[in-house]
């Protein structure tokens, strides 16, 4: 654990939300129109099915209401934001030909270090692009392909072609069809039949620009009997401005599959973080989403897994830090359409200052799926008396064998803990995070230790209220 | 040798007096017994000592060489040599014992130069304590009092009491839900880390600990106040006749 003295001195401004003063090579207009979206199409130099492929999102997203459960969106003005910006010629394979100031940025972020450290790829994707991308070789010649979405489109037509927009399609929501009209870069990642990638991957997105939309677009295909390995991280520059980041991440794991996924989300309180995400799982495959959520201001996040052969298993771990002026709304979604699968959603959240944590689940059970396993447990931690804690857990279990237990709880930090941590020595900031990390901490126990290091640091970071 | 002064003390509990004028000067080396009847103030006096938020001190002062800790939160207090073993330890879910020990250990062991002891350092130490005090090593990897016996806990807040060394530990109704094989180990245990470096202050209802540990001195509470104080002959006294003698010697009713 890191030390007090050194969380204390820290904040979010100056670690991450510095902004560098980057041209732009090239950068839509303001707002969103057909003709923005033809813009990012020719910048991208795309095919003609891809453009087409916007353009049917965009009358979608267009006739659309935004939705108005969960959080509150009616401060977003569509017409505000920029849709995209092109900081980088094409996609570097070495640090040293990323813009110097963009991979400053990454430097100050420590990428590049874990990549050497621990990480068998990494990409490294700035407003609207990937700007660097790495995978190793001995994975690239057993066939795994680990690039940007928007290079997949030119160099694997067939694959994207195919996979693209079939998990979450763009008529989905209105933010999946805002996403699919004016996608940017986010990782391709394809694993061949019975190739286990044992190191992570991992995506670092990084917003810079004011008024900025990013919409990032995922998407992973892990052919039977495949494992992989995936590590999302996110970080965004401070502005009085809202920014936006719309993503949509498909997930497919065939027959015996997994595939585990991680996100560690710190997008500065001013990014509305709206996004879908969602996997379809067959027979004997496994899919782990696992979330921590500790920044953006208003947050909606229910990532889900279709279970669609048997025995096949799903896993969705997650924990929200809602601070001041935050909303974490926030859960998971199973669907068992198969006999002999198994779920588990399991969510923490901690509220503090004022700060909402809401957990919104489904759990769907289908007619004809027998010996369906589920476990859903969510618990809610408040710091103090103005934060606010609520849970929606939706289940519809149309199987009468299924297993399900439903579990919640809300508690408070005790008088009695703080005390008993005190009188050894222990200050009582430090108590604090302890008493708190030791409650997610079945969540941060399931993460890569560094990553847990990170988790709790951030959220230290968060509880000293230096982060302004 | 330093010494822990508690003058006049009076303390509440939401808004009920219980401690009314507590006296009492324990010194390094010396081994104090404070015993007493249910309800006579006995954990109240250990809660204040360490500056538990829901115990007021209304008037009166506790002193560690000569310096007022009255007013200190407790991770100070903790930090200026009290040490409290707790009656009931408290759970933490999450937390291990090796990372509290740690934080703990690096608290109260931080040099004036504000640099806290490196890993090894305290691994050496808890080595050598856990060695000392026959604790397994599959404990540091357990939760904070999660799912641990009553012996267990007790042990562990003794081991904490060994790391920690303190100048002063009130070691509250440690006894207390041990059969007589957890209370020896805990015993030998206790007797193992005094020295002269150490004072200790036994609360306790009942004598038999004291077959283990050795007091110097035995005080009774009653009511909020010291009502006797003697050796050790006080406490078989007490064993003997129990706590009557001292209502009529008092012609307080509780």
């Amino acid at each position: 654990m890191t030390s007090a003295a050194e969380i204390v001195t820290d904040d979010y401004k100056s670690k991450y939300g510095f902004a560098d003063s980057t041209g732009y090579l090239a950068q839509s207009v303001r707002g969103i129109n057909e003709d923005v979206v033809k813009e990012i199409s020719r910048i991208r130099d795309e095919p003609g099915w891809m453009e087409d492929f916007r353009l049917r999102a965009l009358k979608n997203f267009l006739a659309r209401p935004v939705p108005t459960w969960g959080v509150d969106l009616s401060p977003i003005h569509f017409d505000e934001y920029y849709y995209y910006a092109q900081p980088a010629k094409e996609t570097a394979k070495k640090w040293e030909d990323v813009p110097p100031e963009i991979r400053n940025t990454f430097e100050k972020l420590g990428i590049p270090e874990a990549e050497r450290k621990f990480l068998a790829g990494v990409g490294a994707i700035y407003e609207s692009q990937e700007v660097y991308n790495s995978l190793q070789k001995d994975l690239q010649k057993q066939g795994v392909i680990f690039t940007s979405v928007g290079n997949a489109v030119k160099e694997y037509p067939d694959l994207i072609k195919k996979h693209l927009g079939k998990i979450v399609p763009p008529s989905d929501n209105k933010f999946a069809a805002l996403n699919s009209a004016v996608w940017s870069d986010g990782p391709f990642i394809y694993v061949p039949e019975g190739v286990k990638i044992t190191m992570p991957l991992q995506s670092y997105f990084r917003i810079n620009a004011q008024g900025m939309g990013q919409f990032e677009r995922t998407l992973i295909v892990a052919e039977p009997n495949s494992e992989v390995h995936y590590i999302e991280g996110c970080t965004a520059a401070m502005y009085q401005k809202s920014m936006l980041h719309a993503a949509v991440v498909e997930l497919l794991a065939r027959k015996g599959a997994k595939i585990r996924y991680i996100t560690i989300q710190n997008w500065s309180k001013n990014v509305y973080n709206l996004v879908t995400k969602r996997a379809h799982a067959y027979e004997d495959a496994s899919v782990t989403w696992l979330n921590g959520e500790v920044g953006s201001g208003r947050n909606m996040k229910y990532p889900s897994i279709y279970l669609l052969g048997k025995n096949a298993s799903a896993e969705i771990l997650s924990m929200a830090y809602a601070g001041a002026n935050q909303v974490q709304d926030t859960g998971g979604k199973v669907v068992h359409l198969a006999s002999n699968t198994s779920s588990k959603i399991i969510s923490k959240s901690v509220s503090k200052d004022g700060g909402v944590a809401v957990y919104r689940g489904l759990l769907h059970i289908a007619r004809g799926a027998h010996n369906v396993k589920s476990t859903v447990r969510c618990d809610a931690l408040l710091l103090d008396e103005q934060s606010k804690t609520s849970t929606f857990p939706y289940m519809e279990v149309m199987a009468d064998d299924a297993t399900v237990t439903h579990e919640a709880s809300v508690g408070k930090v005790g008088e009695d803990q703080l005390f008993y941590l005190m009188a050894r020595g222990i200050s009582e900031r430090d108590a604090l995070s302890m008493i708190v990390n030791g409650f997610v901490e079945p969540f941060t126990k399931e993460l890569p230790m560094t990553y847990a290091i990170e988790l709790n640091r951030l959220m230290a970071l968060e509880m000293t209220g230096a982060v302004g | 040798m330093a010494t822990l002064e508690i003058k006049d003390l009076h303390a509440q509990v939401e808004g009920r007096e219980i401690l009314k004028g507590v006296n009492l000067a324990i010194k390094q080396g010396e081994v104090h017994a404070l015993m007493g009847p249910n309800g006579s103030g006995k954990s109240t006096l250990a809660y204040t000592l360490l500056g538990h938020p829901k115990y007021k001190v209304t008037s009166g002062d506790i002193l560690i060489d000569g310096q007022s800790i009255v007013a200190f939160p407790p991770d100070k207090r903790a930090k200026s040599g009290l040490f409290l073993a707790f009656q009931y330890p408290v759970t933490v879910p999450g937390v291990t014992m090796f990372s509290f020990l740690r934080a703990a250990y690096n608290s109260v062991h931080t040099d004036e130069k504000n640099q806290p002891p490196t890993l090894f350092e305290f691994r050496d130490a808890m080595n050598e304590k856990m060695k000392l005090l026959g604790v397994d090593e599959s404990f540091m990897n357990r939760y904070l009092n999660e799912g641990f016996s009553g012996g267990e806990k007790k042990r562990a807040e003794i081991l904490q009491l060994a790391l920690l060394k303190p100048k002063f530990a009130v070691l509250d109704e440690t006894d207390s839900g041990l059969d007589i094989d957890a209370l020896k180990t805990v015993a030998e245990g206790v007797s193992k880390i005094a020295g002269a470096d150490l004072g200790v202050l036994i609360i306790t209802h009942y004598q038999r600990i004291l077959k283990y540990i050795k007091p110097t001195y035995v005080h009774v509470l009653y009511d909020g106040k010291i009502t006797a104080s003697g050796g050790e002959d006080l406490s078989l006294k007490l064993e003997k006749e129990g706590y009557g003698w001292l209502k009529e010697q008092t012609g307080v009713v509780t």
